[in-house]
């Protein structure tokens, strides 16, 4: 069976019937839905014989829902059979899966090369980027499903806005003292700090880390691991000043900042961009803390 | 009705730059996005920015050598305005906060790149164009400047008048793909078309799957000319696999190119004995697969580049995002052996004509970034232009659409800048295939302002619906034919009969297009309609690529031609144009401006 679509064909065909084109008389419509037919079942067929003659399938469970379409409003999961070739990511089978079997398969993906961070998925019980992701290092058959503690939209995509909105709580935006005067001058940074912030301007905003996150599941309002993250790359930045970095502190200290962290490390262990998420989130708390002190 | 003075479709860095611009100009904007703008394709950039920074370097070098790489089809009053901007744009970036790499003293570090006489490409690591693109999007987040994402735009509200430069743009209708429903945007004073690259038309490429080059194909419908389309760059350096890029950084730093006998193929056949492989992109690109069309190619396929020489450290600090890639995308150490690369499609130096202002010939219409062509790169892209392109005349398409003070622009736009008129070569059939069903813009029935949005949103509506509720062809296979054919006959190395096939697929492509339709009926988040939607102008544009291609007789730039073998700047000293007239695409030509403040004499190019 392992050659075979064990999809059911749950979905309801759309029985209205196809608007009259302008132009075309009821002869050529029937010719071409005719060919479209034929086109369909060699598609179906060459896929087929694809995996058949694919040295090696293998076998994704892939999460379907979508609340527009009778037969699709209960959450399932289709079961597809690709042909595998060496170097396959996860993104690779979706794509196949989609274009060979089912085109309503629905899934958000861009660069295919972990910068765009559109395709984090939860694949064999983690966050990970579709695209980035061998299949051949994940056992079989492979379930993927949309971000857990997410709104699902539809299929594999989730509802972004909140964690938008957390990235945007904590000014994410560079406020230097001063700038320097004179023409074409840079405000210089030493190579040192910018070390010290490189890491944390390396995310994607892929939402893995807030996903992966317990507290982030149990308390809506945290701010989370990537938009403290955000936070450290501008407190950290010897560019902004102390009073600046006074009122980061401070956005952060509320009460569902940094101190909600209870360093359980899932955040890092998932970043795709191995950014040091929770080390991050302890060093913000000790500068608060030393902040604090001061005013002492 | 969403109604704006400024829109921006695209939210790129070309988008992000013109909004910015827009808003501290005082103009009300938004930004109209297929995606979320941090999803961008400007994102995916690695290696740097070029402006001419060190006192010793000058605009005058900068523009001198971006003229020159462009084998002379630039046009000086472009080149130079860019070459002249682009300093003060890597500062007002750096002045944002931009996490660019530094010198000992503080300095943003530049580094050599492909065709520069001085290293002027200053960068982020190996993710130059990430960074760019984040710290843009804080600024746009900081102005509170309204962002529409996840709107794909279906179409332009242009009105129809007879003359294309009497036509106005009032606005964009788009598909809201998580709700399905088709929305309307007016602006009041002008649109910004940052749509990116167009990519998608071949199958390997640098390119991201959303880069299906919508803005080209609706400007070109509304009757805005496409630009010497026929100049594709492929980056020497890709890898085999997915296509994923491998920076000009590389061998910017020190970077070695090897065939399968283990020589320095740029050095040992001759190809570039000055620059080797600093030469620019089209001459890498054609030895590499010279080497492999005469079996000296790895597995058939591929060339060897090798940085391992550089040391642990240098790499680390210049290069790290490479390691990444390849280790992820090949599986291979870059530490520890070199990595597999090939020629891919990685920029379109065509596109939409517009002046020095971003502007196109329809008034209220703009365009900027890579779906531009204010012809800067002329038949060959220098590797570190894009980025300064789409801050400089990102921010000037936003500022002059906001009602600007500028300088008249020198670069003369539209039908009226006509010098030549152009034939399609005989035996090829191209354009609409019905175009009497086809809605072209020219039909009388929108010449008014108030009702052009509205009347456009009534039939783009119609056309979803009717995408939706029929049966018919799915559109991957439409796709997928259009990708194999270009990168079969419209590659490195173009043959007369090639291009002719590729015309006549892409024709049979438009036979099957019109029986298309989505099947899947959802109305949320239906991409089976998105990418059926983006098909058509995939086909429009692999179209346009290949008529100017077919047509343009001679060798320059990235266009190689096996029966031309030279430049021939006594006829070819011209922009390719194709507008979109009633259905049918019409080819003329107008002059390359090769004086501005300076005079540029062409030269042989030789690196």
């Amino acid at each position: 069976m392992s050659t075979q679509i064990e999809q059911e064909q749950t979905e309801e065909q759309t029985e209205a019937e196809p608007a009259e084109e302008a132009e075309q008389s009821p002869q050529d419509r029937r010719l071409s839905e005719k060919k479209a037919r034929a086109e369909a079942r060699e598609r179906e067929e060459q896929a087929r014989e694809e995996v058949r003659d694919a040295d090696d399938t293998v076998r994704i469970k892939v999460f379907r829902y979508d609340p527009e379409v009778e037969g699709k409003s209960e959450p399932r999961f289709d079961d597809f059979s690709v042909p595998f070739f060496k170097g396959m990511t996860v993104l690779d089978a979706l794509i196949y899966a989609r274009d060979h079997y089912d085109s309503s398969l629905t899934f958000r993906h861009s660069c295919r090369q972990a910068v765009c961070g559109s395709d984090a998925l939860f694949v064999n019980g983690q966050q990970r980027l579709g695209c980035k992701t061998q299949m051949a290092d994940l056992e079989g058959p492979v379930r993927i499903e949309p971000l857990p503690h997410q709104d699902v939209v539809k299929d594999l995509v989730v509802d972004m806005e909140h964690f938008y909105e957390q990235m945007e709580a904590v000014e994410p935006y560079f406020q230097p003292d001063e700038l320097p005067e004179g023409e074409r001058e840079e405000q210089r940074q030493t190579p040192e700090n910018r070390e010290k912030v490189k890491m944390s301007t390396r995310c994607i905003w892929c939402g893995a880390c807030m996903s992966s996150c317990n507290i982030a599941a149990g308390d809506n309002e945290y701010l989370g691991p990537a938009a403290i993250n955000k936070a450290y790359r501008f407190a950290m930045d010897e560019r902004e000043g102390e009073i600046q970095k006074e009122d980061r502190l401070e956005i952060i200290e509320q009460e569902h900042g940094v101190w909600r962290c209870q360093t359980q490390f899932s955040c890092t262990e998932v970043c795709p961009k191995d950014i040091p998420l929770t080390e991050h989130i302890q060093e913000l708390k000790r500068e608060a803390v030393k902040s604090n002190l001061k005013f002492w | 009705m969403h109604e704006h003075d400024v829109l921006v479709v695209g939210a790129g860095g070309a988008g992000l730059r013109a909004a910015i611009a827009a808003h501290e100009a005082g103009a009300d904007v938004a930004m109209v996005t297929k995606l979320h703008p941090v999803r961008s394709h400007t994102g995916a950039a690695e290696g740097g920015i070029n402006a001419a920074l060190h006192p010793e370097d000058s605009w005058e070098l900068h523009a001198y050598d971006t003229m020159k790489g462009s084998d002379y089809l630039g046009d000086a009053p472009a080149v130079e305005t860019f070459a002249q901007d682009a300093p003060d744009e890597v500062i007002q970036l750096e002045h944002w906060g931009m996490p660019f790499s530094r010198e000992e003293d503080g300095t943003v570090s530049q580094r050599p790149f492909g065709g520069l006489s001085h290293p002027r490409t200053t960068y982020a690591g190996a993710e130059t164009g990430h960074h760019l693109l984040h710290t843009m999007y804080e600024q746009v987040v900081k102005r509170g400047i309204t962002v529409y994402e996840e709107q794909q735009v279906l179409d332009l509200a242009v009105t129809d008048h007879d003359d294309v430069e009497d036509r106005e743009c009032h606005g964009v209708v788009a598909y809201d793909i998580a709700s399905g429903e088709i929305q309307g945007y007016r602006a009041t004073n002008g649109v910004i078309l940052a749509t990116g690259g167009p990519g998608q038309v071949f199958d390997h490429t640098t390119n991201a799957v959303a880069n299906t080059g919508d803005g080209y194909a609706m400007a070109y419908r509304a009757g805005v000319p496409l630009e010497d389309m026929e100049f594709v760059q492929f980056h020497p350096t890709t890898l085999p696999s997915t296509g994923v890029l491998i920076s000009e950084g590389v061998r910017g730093e020190g970077g070695i190119l090897y065939n399968d006998n283990e020589e320095r193929l740029m050095f040992e056949y001759g190809y570039a004995n000055n620059d080797g492989e600093l030469a620019s992109r089209d001459v890498v690109s054609r030895a590499e697969l010279t080497e492999v069309n005469e079996g000296r190619g790895i597995e058939d396929e591929y060339v060897h580049l090798d940085m391992r020489h550089l040391g642990e450290e240098r790499i680390l600090d210049r290069l790290e995002n490479i390691l990444h890639l390849a280790e992820d995308f090949e599986g291979v150490d870059g530490l520890d052996e070199p990595m597999p690369v090939k020629p891919g499609q990685h920029y379109q130096m065509g596109g939409v004509e517009v002046d020095e202002n971003g502007h196109t010939c329809i008034d209220g219409l703009y365009a900027a970034g890579e779906v531009a062509c204010v012809s800067l790169h002329g038949g060959n892209r220098l590797g570190g232009n894009a980025l300064p392109e789409l801050l400089v005349f990102g921010a000037r398409a936003g500022k002059h659409a906001a009602g600007g003070d500028m300088k008249e622009a020198e670069i003369q736009t539209g039908p009226s800048a006509e010098s030549e008129a152009g034939e399609i070569p005989d035996g090829v059939d191209v354009g609409a295939v019905d175009a009497g069903s086809e809605s072209v813009a020219a039909d009388g029935a929108a010449v008014d302002a108030g009702t052009v949005v509205e009347s456009e949103v009534q039939r783009q509506q119609e056309r979803v619906d009717h995408l939706l509720e029929d049966e018919g062809v799915n559109h991957a296979q439409v796709r997928d034919d259009i990708q194999q054919t270009m990168t079969a006959n419209v590659n490195v190395f173009r043959r007369e009969e090639n291009l002719k096939d590729a015309l006549g697929d892409i024709r049979e492509a438009r036979e099957r297009y019109r029986h298309v339709a989505a099947s899947d009926p959802s109305r949320t988040y239906n991409t089976d309609l998105m990418h059926t939607m983006e098909t058509r102008n995939i086909i429009d544009i692999a179209e346009a690529i290949t008529v100017g291609a077919l047509a343009r007789e001679e060798f320059r730039g990235a266009h190689w031609r096996e029966q031309y073998q030279e430049r021939r700047d006594d006829e070819w000293l011209k922009h390719t144009m194709l507008a979109w007239s009633d259905g049918n695409p019409r080819l003329y030509y107008k002059p390359v401006l090769l004086e501005g403040e300076k005079e540029y004499e062409p030269k042989e190019r030789s690196y």
